[in-house]
């Protein structure tokens, strides 16, 4: 029988629904994780899209970030978007916010402007060909400075948002809003080098 | 190409609200209360709908300095809420810089036959709704967000409850009607029939749905995610309350936890006094918010 991988998605607050899905079509068994009981046993994690005061608050307070922060230095692949992105981030312009702080990166919040300002556009990123992504920047941030072993996959103009660092990728926008899965395939690429390394057998379906 | 105020970025902003908070403030410190309590977002008001209706009279949008104010306190998306049909209103607060409008039955309607176009702004809007035709009329108008409507300023969830069953009822019927129905039953509704078919295929609104009016406590908010709603409004159940700082973190992580009665039985202990609520039978019909737009 295969056993399909496991991918836990942080479902405190935000678009958390949308990853599932793009990650149940891809082949992945989606995991709700609200409480620490729910870190047991996946092979990747996912840090959505929503209000990173929110989460990060949410996370303090039912117990998640130590273990996550564990969990990701134990080499468990994380992918935040947006909110993700910013909570992943170790310093955060002009905030003390709670945070995983995983990425050697600063992430500047709401960088774009507001809603108003939020905006759609075609980005080339590193390693998915010469077809563009469709971005979706929801008032999203931006990577303001990338420090060591962080690699730039995609910038608008000169400001970074795909970024990845070890077992750990970072957007600033929303892949999980479209259709197009390629953003997604780059981190199960990940998990499936995590897999190899923990010697586990599990199967993208 | 790069563009600006699509409906993927209408839309998607109130992805990014789901399973949370949205609480009504009217000072800076009030939204900085919300904020550091987990609020997603905050509605940025002169009054809250239980002064409206306790003060009577003409209720207007808000004056623009509360709302720069209220923007310049916190990080999280600030909305404001624009009369119905109240286009002007609505200029004025995209221009503000506001992330939604909340085109609101909670403020006295200035046009009794008409909404506002939402299709012709580029800052998204949510809209009330007590059933399902009137949904997807809002959405047919541009609303990129529903909401209940509830009984606002009352402390009484009973409104918005039967807004929400109401609701999901007509789109599960909608789910089990033969395509050759729902011509007709966009008709008896009064929905646009290509939204009338969309919901029939997919099962929910092609918009997050919200639940607002009368959200007083931890469990009230629970109940209503259980009923299937995306996310929560708290008007005047917050700062109404004996400790809004308290009441309004125990919302929030029922709204999280809401599936989970260990969890929001601790966070319902010793939240002190709930506000004040009205029976819906001793108000009359003509008083009654949710009978305003159509």
């Amino acid at each position: 029988m295969v056993i399909p991988v496991r991918i836990g998605i942080l479902a405190l607050q935000g678009a958390f629904i949308e990853h599932e899905k793009m990650l149940s079509s891809l082949g992945c068994e989606a995991i709700q994780v609200r409480k620490t009981e729910h870190l047991a046993d996946i092979d990747g994690l996912v840090i959505p899209g929503g209000e990173s005061t929110t989460i990060g608050k949410l996370m303090n307070e039912f117990k998640l970030t130590d273990r996550i922060r564990d969990l990701a230095g134990d080499g468990l692949p994380v992918f935040g978007t947006c909110a993700g992105l910013i909570l992943m981030a170790r310093e955060i312009v002009d905030s003390d916010q709670p945070r995983l702080g995983l990425m050697n990166i600063v992430a500047h919040r709401n960088a774009f402007g507001r809603q108003v300002d939020s905006f759609e556009t075609n980005l080339e990123v590193e390693g998915l060909g010469p077809d563009r992504f469709r971005a979706v920047f929801i008032r999203a941030p931006y990577i303001e400075t990338v420090r060591n072993g962080v690699d730039v996959l995609a910038s608008v103009g000169d400001k970074v948002v795909l970024a990845k660092e070890k077992n750990l990728l970072a957007a600033a926008f929303h892949p999980e809003l479209t259709d197009d899965s390629r953003v997604h395939s780059l981190f199960l690429k990940e998990v499936e080098k995590f897999l190899a390394n923990k010697k586990k057998i599990r199967a993208i379906v | 190409m790069s563009e600006k105020g699509t409906w993927i970025l209408k839309k998607g902003l109130a992805e990014m609200l789901k399973g949370g908070v949205i609480m009504d403030v009217t000072t800076p410190e009030q939204a900085q209360i919300a904020e550091e309590a987990g609020a997603c977002a905050v509605m940025a008001l002169e009054r809250v709908p239980a002064d409206i209706r306790a003060a009577g009279g003409v209720a207007r949008m808000a004056d623009p300095s509360v709302i720069k104010n209220i923007i310049s306190a916190v990080t999280i998306p600030v909305m404001a809420k624009a009369r119905i049909g109240h286009f002007v209103e609505a200029q004025v607060l995209e221009q503000l810089g506001v992330d939604y409008i909340d085109e609101s039955e909670v403020l006295t309607p200035a046009d009794e036959e008409y909404h506002i176009n939402k299709n012709s702004f580029k800052v998204p809007f949510v809209c009330g709704a007590r059933n399902l035709g009137e949904a997807l009329r809002r959405i047919g108008e541009g609303a990129a967000m529903i909401r209940t409507k509830g009984e606002p300023g009352t402390g009484n969830v009973v409104e918005a409850v039967r807004h929400m069953r109401m609701v999901m009822s007509e789109i599960r019927r909608l789910q089990n009607l033969p395509e050759e129905e729902l011509m007709t039953a966009a008709k008896n509704m009064g929905a646009p029939y290509d939204l009338v078919l969309q919901v029939a295929e997919a099962g929910r609104l092609p918009v997050v749905n919200f639940a607002a009016g009368g959200i007083a406590t931890p469990a009230d908010a629970a109940l209503m995610m259980q009923l299937g709603c995306d996310g929560i409004f708290v008007g005047s159940g917050i700062f109404k309350s004996g400790d809004p700082a308290r009441r309004a973190k125990a919302i929030v992580a029922a709204t999280t936890h809401f599936n989970d009665p260990e969890i929001l039985a601790e966070v319902s202990n010793g939240l002190g006094e709930a506000m004040p609520g009205l029976e819906i039978a001793g108000i009359p019909e003509y008083e009654r918010m949710q009978e305003r737009g159509w």
